[in-house]
């Protein structure tokens, strides 16, 4: 067995024509926080969310734990306890916190075979989770449309957070957040990697990414440009990778062409 | 954290959170769907109380029989509407009541099957229909309003060209004489609380015929099924894992998708759903008239997706009731039937058909704003 909790070997994933990862290799270890860097576009959605379930890749394979793993539905992936923060958060804003927080694994009581929804412990578990990272519900049965975007946030991480027992993937968690929940949040991040959690963090802020990062990948245009460890790079270069060293290349280039058309 | 952060925290964590205003109970009952319906059923009420008050229609009999009317209604509206949380629409309810009828009737009239068998039969073409529907909606990803639509063509079309194959004609009767010694007809046949009429007769408090039985004789299967129906969509919705899967579907497709929902699953049992709803609809009419007619069940579809959008259910799905759908088809049943007791034309109760799903529509839309939008 591989020292590697999470492998992805040469992912790719086309839609259509788009190429939207080509070749993309990845690895975590327990205990491990990768940030997933890159433009927009870059396909760092796409990659996570063939870790979560949702995508089949077209070519390349994961292997969690040394074994090759293929993920029919994101419930797959969720029993083998990866927890997902997706960047639209999938949330149902006409549904309420708690129906919201169980959404797929509701936590029953009752007789065999006439099972209940124990909404009271969802309630409870429910308030309790999100007060941990700075949000206090204040009813738990409020439908989650009438929440801040930041408390929506709050509501899909604390959620991650509850089911991902192995791998905690977030995808730009701290977007909307203040500074207080955000430094939550990546204080969770910290502590879940300490319990031995793998976590994948996909944020365009090198503030928080580089703070509590171990390594860095940054994609680009659905190509890797490698891992990098911490050690191995300053914030300064990360940034400069992340905010397109090369566009401006590229723009120059393109300056340089028209200017000879032009003449 | 400092200090003082900290203390802000636990401050905002434990007790009454400052930021909550008192809910009145009024407003949390403000907030639920089935407001809309329940007081328009109420209002409903009162107008005929008033118009039609000393006619008869509120008679022991006339009761049983605006309450078999909704029953009938409300037994496809609240599978509809359960459908309708869910995200999709079945406009082939009413052919399938037709299909259903006559699923039940050829074989028990012509190949000689017992009239059980034959129910059962029906159950089972059912579910293949609502499987059919759900899978084809589920798979293409095409609106199930378009998918269904089809199917309503495709059966009532095949009902027809079937019946006529076999019997040469649109009608099959002679039903009736099946019933008796059924094991399972009764369930669909059978009056109830027979001996309370027959006391409330024999103490002379509800109406009699000439020869001494009371004129109402019990309570139709229909309003058993009906209430019967009531609860079970209501404890599935509420108090289920799968009516959070419901809820679910029909709120975000893809949301619920991604944290492990079997949408498709859940779409395709609810497709199942309306469709063994419009076959219990044409078991108890089939039993009750001892005859199936291919064209029974002509725009109930509509009916019943018009007493689920009254009852609360939005259109874009993820939000409604059962007990709104009841009420919904409470308030049909009780004016269809209701008008006739008024001086008003009968002509113009589809005007108030329209117009009284307009004001719901107009209603729920502003309950639902307040539900989610209103901080
Ligand atoms: N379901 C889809 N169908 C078609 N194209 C898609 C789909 N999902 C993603 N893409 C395309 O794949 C590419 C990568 O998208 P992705 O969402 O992974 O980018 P990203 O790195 O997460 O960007 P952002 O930082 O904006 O979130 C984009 O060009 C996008 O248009
Ligand atoms: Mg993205």
């Amino acid at each position: 067995m591989s020292e590697n909790l999470i492998e992805f070997n040469n992912i790719s994933k086309f839609f259509g024509k788009v190429i939207a990862l080509k070749d993309v290799t990845m690895k975590l270890k327990k205990g491990e926080i990768m940030c997933l860097l890159g433009d927009n576009g870059a396909g760092k959605s796409t990659l996570i969310k063939t870790l979560a379930g949702v995508h089949k890749p077209d070519e390349g394979e994961i292997v969690i734990e040394g074994n090759k793993t293929v993920f029919d539905s994101p419930k797959d992936a969720l029993d083998m306890g990866i927890g997902t923060v997706y960047q639209d958060l999938a949330l149902v804003p006409l549904m309420s916190v708690t129906r919201n927080f169980f959404m797929g694994r509701e936590p029953l009581k009752g007789l065999p075979f006439l099972k209940t929804f124990d909404i009271e412990k969802a309630n409870q578990i429910a308030a309790e989770r999100m007060g941990q990272i700075g949000i206090d519900v204040r009813d738990p049965s409020q439908a989650v449309g009438t929440m801040s975007g930041g408390e929506r946030q709050c509501l899909a991480i604390s959620r991650a957070i509850y089911f991902g027992a192995k791998v905690l993937v977030l995808d730009e968690p701290t977007s909307a957040l203040g500074v207080h929940q955000a430094s939550m949040v990546l204080k969770y991040v910290v502590k879940a990697a300490s319990e031995g959690l793998a976590v994948i963090l996909i944020t365009h802020n090198v503030h928080h990414a580089y703070p509590v990062g171990n390594s860095f990948t940054v994609l680009n245009r659905g190509k890797s440009l490698g891992t990098f460890n911490k050690k191995d790079i300053s914030r300064e270069e990360l940034l400069g990778m992340m905010a397109g060293g090369e566009e401006l290349d590229k723009l120059e280039v393109e300056l340089k062409e028209m200017n000879r058309i032009n003449n | 954290m400092s200090d003082k952060a900290k203390s802000i925290v636990s401050k905002k964590t434990s007790g009454q959170d400052e930021r909550l205003k008192e809910v009145s109970k009024l407003r949390l009952l403000l907030n639920r769907p089935e407001l809309g319906a329940v007081g328009g059923a109420i209002l409903v009420f009162i107008f005929f109380g008033i118009v039609a008050g000393d006619t008869g229609m509120f008679s022991a009999y006339g009761t049983l029989n605006f309450l078999d009317v909704s029953a009938n209604l409300g037994i496809i509206a609240i599978a509809a509407a359960m459908l309708m949380i869910g995200g999709e629409f079945d406009l082939s309810i009413g052919s399938m009541i037709g299909f259903a009828g006559i699923c039940i009737a050829i074989p028990a009239i012509y190949w000689g099957w017992p009239l059980w068998v034959s129910i059962i039969f029906a159950f089972a073409m059912a579910v293949l229909v609502g499987y059919f529907n759900g899978i084809l909606v589920v798979k293409t990803g095409l609106p199930s309003f378009i998918v269904t639509l089809a199917m309503l063509f495709i059966l009532r079309g095949a009902t027809l060209a079937i019946t006529r194959l076999i019997t040469g004609r649109t009608q099959v009767p002679g039903l009736r004489v099946l019933i008796e010694n059924d094991p399972i007809a009764w369930m669909f046949a059978t009056d109830t609380f027979k001996w309370l009429f027959t006391w409330l007769g024999s103490m002379n408090l509800i109406a009699l015929r000439t020869d001494g039985t009371p004129l109402a004789t019990g309570i139709p299967p229909s309003v058993i099924w009906f209430i019967a129906a009531t609860l079970f969509a209501t404890w599935i919705l509420m108090k289920t894992r799968y009516g959070n899967w419901i809820f679910a579907s029909g709120g975000d497709k893809n949301g619920a998708t991604n944290v492990g929902v079997p949408v498709g699953r859940v779409k395709i049992s609810l497709f199942i759903g309306t469709a063994v709803a419009a076959t219990i609809f044409a078991t108890i009419q089939v039993l009750d008239a001892g005859s199936a007619d291919t064209m029974r069940g002509n725009l109930k579809e509509l009916e019943a997706i018009a007493a689920a959008v009254v009852g609360g259910c939005l259109l874009t799905g993820g939000y409604g009731s059962a007990i709104g759908a009841a009420f919904g088809a409470l308030i049909f049943g009780t004016v269809s039937m209701g008008i006739f007791y008024t001086d008003v034309d009968t002509d113009w109760f589809k005007v108030f058909l329209g117009a009284m799903m307009l004001i719901a529509v107009v209603f729920n839309n502003f309950i639902r704003k307040r539900v989610t939008e209103s901080k």
